[in-house]
């Protein structure tokens, strides 16, 4: 994954006075690659903003402030405060839940599980990120929503003072923003684990030695020599979940029960997401509804750039510190 | 080290496998549709004998999925009776299907609303020398399905409707409600109500019906957009009927053969006349008889009365056009084109449909259709 650089020596191959045939296609066919790449973002990047802007300029509402979204309307007005609402919600929700869990798992599989017992558990949760989301969201719609009662009349009854966990409309069905957080830390699992147990494979054995020799126990070695040098690894692993998060579709539509109203209150029906919106809207939208659509998109793109680069940074700033480079 | 590039190649060749075995199921799945389609054709082949099937061609279609098993079973019947002709039908939503009419990727594409002028004027660039017109061709009713505990055969009218599902009416025992049943055990219960929370033309068909017939209680403009005050939603006709079968005290609007498949009660509706009128296709037939044109020319827009009064006349129902050229369709599958809509427009063919949820139009209305299928050019 892109967070194992440790092992990368420092000089670049290409450098290297070598005219062999080989080498050169070679390069150029990675050079290819890459520039591919760049190329593919700069024209999503462009085709969202161009059709974006032409369905912005004939928005009566704020994009970034409107609630509603009717952009066939006579009078078109359309906005994602909703919409960027619910998806930031609800993957910080999931975030906040497959990330401990996560590492957990990881930690058992490659520190506390024995061998036997650790390469088939590692195979499974391998294999739980290969299920397709529409099975998450039939699960999700068909068995953990109406399994949500209890614990969301809990939530209600005992954090209900906190505002966000107060359920205001009695006797709805949990199709809310939490449910869908939940539905997604489990979704996001299986790669955040995939990923940190990787990473903490690669902790070198000297350290975890040292660390024990100088008297700590299982759970301080892991605190003192795993935890610090995989969490660069740990931080990618996230962002590869919350990517995930951030642009899931087909199981938060079938999953939530959407509407226009920005709402804290997290365990009320109500709310949206962008890719969700997108999917619900798209088939019966006008010229400018689905312009509409793509200038939200264009905004899931950013957000997720952003967040991608805000990770990046960290990580940059974490290595040394961490000893990643040793 | 090595281990662990052992045990990663590992995991993906088992999800390669599963991605395999996947495929080939997919593949059988629909080696079956088309045994069991072409079985389903031929054990329907007495009506497939007045087939006329003109030139053999392949023709090219999308739009709405409401009519999506409508077509499907004109095309196995069709295509049994016709070897050679295919009929390929994407349901993408009918705004997807106006789209790609006017891009001149499909022969027809259908849609549960009229072409807009706006519409039609892009129709230009493909129909040489023509427009793209409606033929109403699938007809269909709303019902009000509801689920709630000893009550089995709940009464509503257009400004309760309209209020129940705009949050300004809450509760079952509602006096409202209770004045349209009289006598039924209407419990002191919230209302569940759902609604689509895609775009769709059930919606729009409803909210139509709501803004003619509420007596101004549905203060929205009629749109395929949910515009209702709250409520809860859910993701298609499937998500609406699943969520009024799974909750208690719920109600929702889907098309009748969901209401049928899910075995959900449907409300009748006190239009006005001297007792409330069932969803049933009879009666919705009956709207679609008094219909009247709204098109010009050899467009066959319908307008339909929302606020009929007439005796069994149920007045929530949606008709789904086929949109086509009435000049310049493409020349090579013109006359496939023309031969498929006729059979879809026969009894035969009205009839088949019928059996599926659908309301088979009544004949003033397919004889018009009927009229201007061989004009097309």
């Amino acid at each position: 994954m892109t967070s194992s650089p440790p092992a990368a020596p420092r000089g670049r191959v290409g450098r290297q006075r070598d005219s062999r045939v080989g080498d050169k296609i070679f390069m150029n066919l990675a050079r290819g690659s890459g520039i591919l790449l760049l190329v593919v973002m700069a024209a999503i990047a462009g085709f969202l903003a161009w059709r974006s802007g032409l369905a912005l300029s004939k928005n009566d509402g704020h994009f970034l402030t409107t609630f509603e979204w009717a952009p066939d309307a006579p009078k078109p007005v359309f906005g994602i405060a909703v919409l960027a609402f619910g998806t930031i919600v609800s993957a910080i929700i999931a975030m906040a839940i497959a990330v401990p869990v996560a590492i957990g798992i990881a930690l058992f599989i490659s520190h506390y599980a024995p061998r036997k017992i650790a390469q088939p558990f590692a195979y499974l949760v391998d294999l739980l990120a290969a299920v397709p989301s529409i099975v998450y969201g039939l699960w999700g719609a068909l068995f953990l929503v109406p399994h949500m009662d209890g614990l969301t009349s809990w939530l209600n009854q005992y954090l209900g003072w906190t505002y966000i966990f107060d359920q205001t409309k009695t006797g709805t069905v949990p199709r809310n923003l939490f449910t869908v957080g939940i539905l997604l830390a489990i979704m996001i699992l299986p790669i955040i684990t995939a990923v940190s147990r990787e990473v903490f494979r690669q902790v070198p054995r000297m350290h975890e030695e040292a660390a024990l020799a100088l008297g700590a126990t299982r759970w301080e070695m892991i605190r003192t020599a795993v935890l610090p040098f995989g969490r660069p690894g740990i931080i990618s692993a996230s962002m590869l979940g919350l990517g995930r998060a951030l642009g899931e579709t087909i199981a938060v539509a079938v999953v939530l029960s959407s509407n226009s109203v920005l709402s804290l209150h997290i365990l009320d029906p109500g709310g949206g997401t962008f890719a969700q919106n997108i999917a619900l809207k798209f088939a019966e939208a006008g010229n400018n509804g689905r312009n509409a659509l793509m200038a939200s998109g264009l905004v899931l793109f950013v957000i997720t750039l952003l967040v991608n680069g805000a990770a990046r940074l960290i990580v940059a700033r974490r290595k040394e510190y961490s000893g990643a480079a040793a | 080290m090595k281990l662990q590039r052992n045990g990663r190649s590992k995991a993906l060749a088992i999800g390669a496998m599963a991605l395999v075995s996947s495929l080939s199921l997919a593949a059988c799945g629909s080696d079956n549709n088309n045994t069991t389609s072409a079985s389903g054709g031929s054990s329907g082949s007495s009506s497939a004998a007045a087939i006329n099937c003109g030139k053999p061609g392949a023709l090219i279609a999308a739009g709405s999925t409401a009519q999506g098993n409508a077509i499907d079973l004109w095309k196995t019947t069709f295509g049994a009776a016709c070897s050679g002709t295919t009929v390929n039908y994407g349901g993408v939503g009918s705004g997807a299907g106006i789209q790609q009419f006017t891009q001149g990727k499909v022969q027809f594409a259908g849609s549960d609303s009229a072409l807009k002028p706006a519409e039609v004027d892009a129709t230009k660039a493909v129909c040489t020398g023509g427009q793209g017109i409606d033929l109403p061709m699938v007809g269909g009713l709303i019902s009000l399905v509801y689920n709630i505990e000893g009550v089995d055969n709940l009464v509503l009218d257009g400004p309760t409707a309209a209020k129940i599902f705009d949050s300004q009416i809450t509760k079952w025992n509602d006096p409202a409600i209770a004045a349209l049943n009289p006598g039924a055990k209407l419990p002191d219960a919230d209302i569940q109500s759902f609604h689509r929370s895609d775009d769709s033309g059930t919606t729009d068909n409803l909210t139509h019906y709501f803004a003619k017939a509420s007596s101004g209680a549905w203060s929205y403009p009629a749109s395929k957009t949910w515009a209702g005050k709250g409520g809860q939603s859910a993701n298609g006709s499937a998500g609406v009927s699943a969520q009024v079968k799974q909750v208690k005290n719920s109600i929702g609007y889907v098309e009748l053969s969901y209401a049928q498949t899910n075995s959900l009660k449907s409300a009748a509706i006190n239009t006005g006349a001297s007792k409330p009128v069932a969803a049933t296709t009879e009666n919705a037939a009956n709207t679609f008889a008094k219909a009247k044109i709204a098109g010009t020319g050899s467009d066959l827009a319908l307008s339909l009365d929302y606020a009929t009064k007439d005796e069994g006349s149920y007045p929530l129902v949606l008709v789904t056009y086929e949109i086509v050229c009435d000049k310049g369709n493409k020349a090579d599958t013109l006359d496939t084109l023309k031969a498929f809509l006729t059979y879809t427009a026969s009894d035969s063919g009205q009839k088949a449909i019928g059996e599926k949820g659908y309301v088979p139009l009544p004949k003033e209305l397919t004889d018009k259709v009927n009229a201007v299928i061989p004009t097309l050019a």
